[in-house]
């Protein structure tokens, strides 16, 4: 179930979306139009609890009148807008930029990457064998979560969910530039040494499995993970009187992940350190 | 905001640095020793967070005292400033200029772009290493643009320690940018301004016309030569007459983007939030362009001057001067002018007795050419990542501190003194009647007399390079720096104006006009290129930050190819191209692949 606060009623606003009249309340984006008229646009760096950062640039849609593309998960809807989604000329800039995103970095564990793949037939091979890579090695060093920034496509969120945006912790930012930009902690030291509260909220939002619990990337690494054999139940955590929404994602038996309902009113998923990752007295059976 | 700062100590060198910036700290809460009041008093709050705008001025503290920015220097800076660390290493490791790990106190930045490639940078680059050896107390690092294309090849030497010394050497010979580097101080007096302008004393310049001919140390000076009456003009019109007197002249802004100016201060001056700022971008950064520097460096005041017109216009009470990291001179000359026009009381509370209240405050870019995008140069003035952010909201709107904000250029701002001389009218006169007024051009390359030229729009390129000289053999020129386009030797009758070169298909960008002749190898050219934007893009959107390096591998495999050995690399760089420039969030991205492409299309580059 969708929680939306009641807020003041909002004027609807009409603009074209593909040539039909749309109307949706001030506002909206051009992506939340979209998807109320059961469009499926492809995105990267937008996240439901968070600021669109429009930095992935594979939402992009025509805009009648704009010299360049517009990313729909930013751009608001304005009254008279001539929104075109798939066009030649959008299908293509996406087409690309996710031929980008695969050539450079490892997208096997995004939601949906390969499926967006196919349908714009894009090919990151062409690119040649000696196209750069980031090449990154993970980083294992504390017993709660693995940075596997090899998979990173630099969306921000994680920097966005642990700075100003939820966490107020701003254990990480994005240091470099270019190409050379990494997600990093202060000084580049391991975890241990930084900031980070574990709070594992960068992990509930990052999009591409660049962040994951060791359990998963274990698992991953001996093959034993399994989603079609997990169920997940959603429960209250019994650590403090917060009352924090806590899905557990079990295999086997065991609890292999917990993640946090998004659309919670109090707590859009993010949790605290015990809620996320002190879940091991739960299955001593000893 | 609960920040954890570390527990590496600075040196001793290094927390003076960052006191003489902020003033000794007052508590331990701060990194001073722990007293007694300390026990009942905690720091932090809305008030500590104001002053994350010193971040960059403070890396550059460090970085002027010791060469680098070790841990223990970044943290203390963070306790002072109550920045989280991660984000000031995130910042301190997006500029060139500074670094994180060790290195010598003498950093020779040798510039390896277009105009001193074809001067041979490379084999300078080649014996300056050679001549400098291993340990040798220098460390030198290929640069993009210096800023001093009209004496190719340059070098600049920055030697940290209190006070840092820099020396220039251009035109650069092995020995004396190995002496710059080794005794900076003793290093020979780069030549005056005036020599970059081949026309300097001419009658008829508007905007070059004191350069040489003034002082630009001396105030009284600058008024001897027409200073001030501008501003004087400016007092009577009021802040209405002067966005009138302005828009009425047709002014456009010179920075690449060729908006009209008067629309841009009426926009800022008309919104109700307060308050309002005016931003000097002086981070120019475009290869091939030094114009702004020459005019600083020749004719401080008349920016100074500028500068309070636009702020007075557009009811600014600060402007904020954001100036190339590695313009060393022009930093003298523009702080010295501050300081005089200050104790003159043309800055400050009262300026010049009308009650207006204005004071300039200059900061430091620390070499990155996105800062020249006005959105990023604000997230850079604030203490953030030079990112750009995306639009709209637009500056005039939300801009700096998120606070309505015009920002202008150099040349932009310099020629409102002659709008208000001599009369909107007589400066639409000028030039043609989309393009109107004088304009600079940065000519370099293989010319005889490189340097910065003023002329009414319309000349076209062809009167230009005569101007200049233009030798023999010419093959190609540049128009508008990296971020333009090729044009043939035989399409010398463009009219230097918008409207002219944007029929042409090309773009006048921001004045670089560079001629290469035959001897000039174009596919290391246009591979240079793109290694520049590769290395400048801010990494924020993917279309930008990888496709500029999918684009530099491409010419790499052609740079020795032609014809249908090439073929397949060049579809390939027309679609990433495509993409970039329609998905790309700024400019840069979205003119990366100009150059390139108007190389392949009119120059046929790879045939
Ligand atoms: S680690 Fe994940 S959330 Fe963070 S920037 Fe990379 S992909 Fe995005
Ligand atoms: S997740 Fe943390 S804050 Fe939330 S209820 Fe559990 S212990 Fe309390
Ligand atoms: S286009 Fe390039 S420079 Fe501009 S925001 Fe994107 S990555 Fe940064
Ligand atoms: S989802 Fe819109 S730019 Fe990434
Ligand atoms: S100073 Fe070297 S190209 Fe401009």
């Amino acid at each position: 179930m969708t929680v939306t606060p009641l807020g003041i009623p909002r004027r609807l606003l009409e603009f074209t979306l593909d040539g039909q009249e749309t109307r949706v309340p001030e506002g909206s984006t051009i992506l939340d139009a979209c998807r109320a008229a059961g469009k499926d646009i492809p995105t990267l760096c937008e996240g439901d609890t968070l600021r669109p950062k429009n930095a992935c640039r594979v939402c992009v849609v025509e805009v009648e009148g704009s010299r360049t593309l517009v990313p729909a998960c930013s751009r608001k809807a304005e009254p008279g807008m001539e929104v075109r989604t798939d066009t030649e000329r959008a299908r293509h800039s996406r087409k690309i930029v996710l031929e980008l995103l695969a050539s450079s970095v490892d997208l096997s564990t995004t939601p949906r990457g390969a499926e967006w793949l196919k349908e714009y037939e894009a090919k990151p091979d062409r690119f040649g064998p000696d196209a750069a890579r980031l090449n990154e090695e993970p980083k294992v060093d504390n017993e709660l979560y693995v940075r596997d920034y090899d998979k990173c496509i630099l969306c921000y969120k994680c920097v966005d969910a642990c700075g100003d945006q939820w966490q107020n912790t701003f254990a990480i930012s994005v240091a470099g530039r270019g190409f050379d930009a990494r997600i990093a902690v202060e000084h580049d030291a391991p975890l241990t040494d930084s900031a980070c509260v574990y709070c594992g909220n960068c992990i509930e939002v990052c999009p591409t499995g660049a962040l994951s619990f060791k359990s998963e990337f274990d698992m991953r690494a001996a093959g034993t993970w399994d989603e079609s054999k997990q169920t997940e139940t959603t429960t209250v955590c019994a650590y403090c009187g917060v009352g924090c929404n806590l899905t557990l994602h079990v295999q086997d038996n065991e609890i292999v992940k917990v993640t946090s309902p998004h659309d919670n009113p109090v707590t859009h998923g993010n949790l605290c350190i015990k809620g996320r990752f002190g879940y091991q007295h739960v299955q001593n059976r000893g | 905001m609960d920040l954890h700062f570390g527990d590496s100590k600075p040196t001793d060198e290094e927390r003076a640095a960052v006191d003489a910036l902020l003033g000794p700290p007052e508590s331990s809460w701060e990194g001073a020793d722990r007293s007694d009041t300390d026990l009942r008093w905690a720091r932090g709050g809305r008030a500590a967070r104001d002053r994350r705008d010193l971040l960059l001025p403070g890396l550059h503290a460090i970085n002027d005292r010791v060469g680098w920015i070790s841990d223990g220097a970044l943290d203390y800076l963070c306790r002072r400033l109550t920045v989280p660390p991660a984000e000031a290493y995130g910042v301190a490791t997006f500029y060139a200029m500074f670094s994180v790990k060790p290195r010598p106190a003498t950093v020779l930045h040798v510039c390896t772009d277009l105009a001193c490639a074809a001067a041979g940078a490379p084999e300078l680059c080649a014996g300056i290493e050679e001549r400098l050896g291993l340990g040798s107390g220098v460390s030198v690092e290929r640069s993009p643009c210096l800023g001093l294309c009209e004496r190719a090849p340059a070098a600049l030497a920055v030697k940290a320690g209190d006070p840092v010394r820099t020396a220039v050497s251009a035109p650069a010979t092995v020995e004396e940018a190995v002496l710059a580097a080794s005794a900076p101080d003793s290093a020979p007096e780069e030549p005056p301004a005036a020599l970059a302008v081949p026309q300097a004393g001419q009658d008829g310049l508007m905007l070059l016309h004191r350069v040489g001919v003034v002082d630009p140390a001396s105030l009284d000076d600058y008024r001897a030569h027409g200073g001030y009456t501008a501003l004087r003009r400016a007092f009577e019109l009021g802040p209405a007459g002067v966005i009138r007197e302005v828009t009425d002249s047709g002014l456009v802004g010179r920075g690449g983007a060729a908006f009209p100016t008067g629309r841009k201060w009426q926009a800022t001056a008309s919104q109700p939030d307060r308050p309002h700022y005016l931003v000097c971008n002086a981070d120019e950064s475009e290869p091939g362009t030094f114009k702004d520097r020459v005019l600083m460096e020749g004719d401080p005041y008349a920016l100074i001057e500028a500068m309070t017109i636009a702020g007075y216009a557009t009811g600014a009470h600060r402007g904020y001067l954001y100036l190339r990291g590695e313009y060393p001179r022009s930093l003298h000359r523009l702080e010295h002018a501050i300081a005089q026009a200050r104790a003159r009381g043309l800055l400050g509370d009262d300026v010049l007795g009308q009650g207006y209240a204005f004071d300039i405050e200059i900061r430091r870019g620390a070499g990155a050419y996105i800062c020249g995008e006005e959105t990023a140069l604000f997230n850079s003035i604030e203490g953030y990542r030079g990112e750009p952010r995306s639009k709209p909201p637009f500056p005039v709107e939300k801009g700096l501190f998120g606070k309505p904000t015009v920002e202008n250029n150099v040349e932009t701002l310099v020629n409102v003194l002659p709008i208000l001389t001599m009369g909107a009218p007589a400066y639409a006169a000028i030039g043609t009647q989309r393009s109107t007024g004088p304009k600079l051009f940065c000519v370099s390359g293989t010319v005889e007399r490189p340097g910065v030229y003023e002329l009414p729009f319309g000349a076209t390129l062809g009167e230009l390079l005569a101007l200049a000289g233009v030798r023999d053999g010419l093959r190609a020129v540049l128009l508008g720096g990296a971020a333009g386009g090729f044009v043939r030797a035989d399409e010398l009758d463009i009219p230097l104006t918008f409207e002219g070169t944007r029929e042409a298909g090309t773009t006048l960008g921001s004045g670089v006009v560079m001629a290469f002749d035959d001897t000039v190898p174009l596919p290391r050219l246009l591979l240079r290129i793109a290694e520049f934007f590769r290395d400048e893009s801010c990494g924020q959107c993917v279309p930008c930050r990888v496709g500029t390096v999918r684009q530099e591998e491409a010419l790499h495999r052609i740079v020795e190819r032609t014809g249908a050995a090439a073929a397949g690399d060049i579809a390939l760089l027309r679609e990433v191209g495509r993409a970039m420039r329609d998905a790309s969030i700024c400019g840069l991205g979205q003119t990366a692949w100009n150059a390139v492409e108007s190389a392949i299309d009119r120059l046929g580059a790879y045939e």
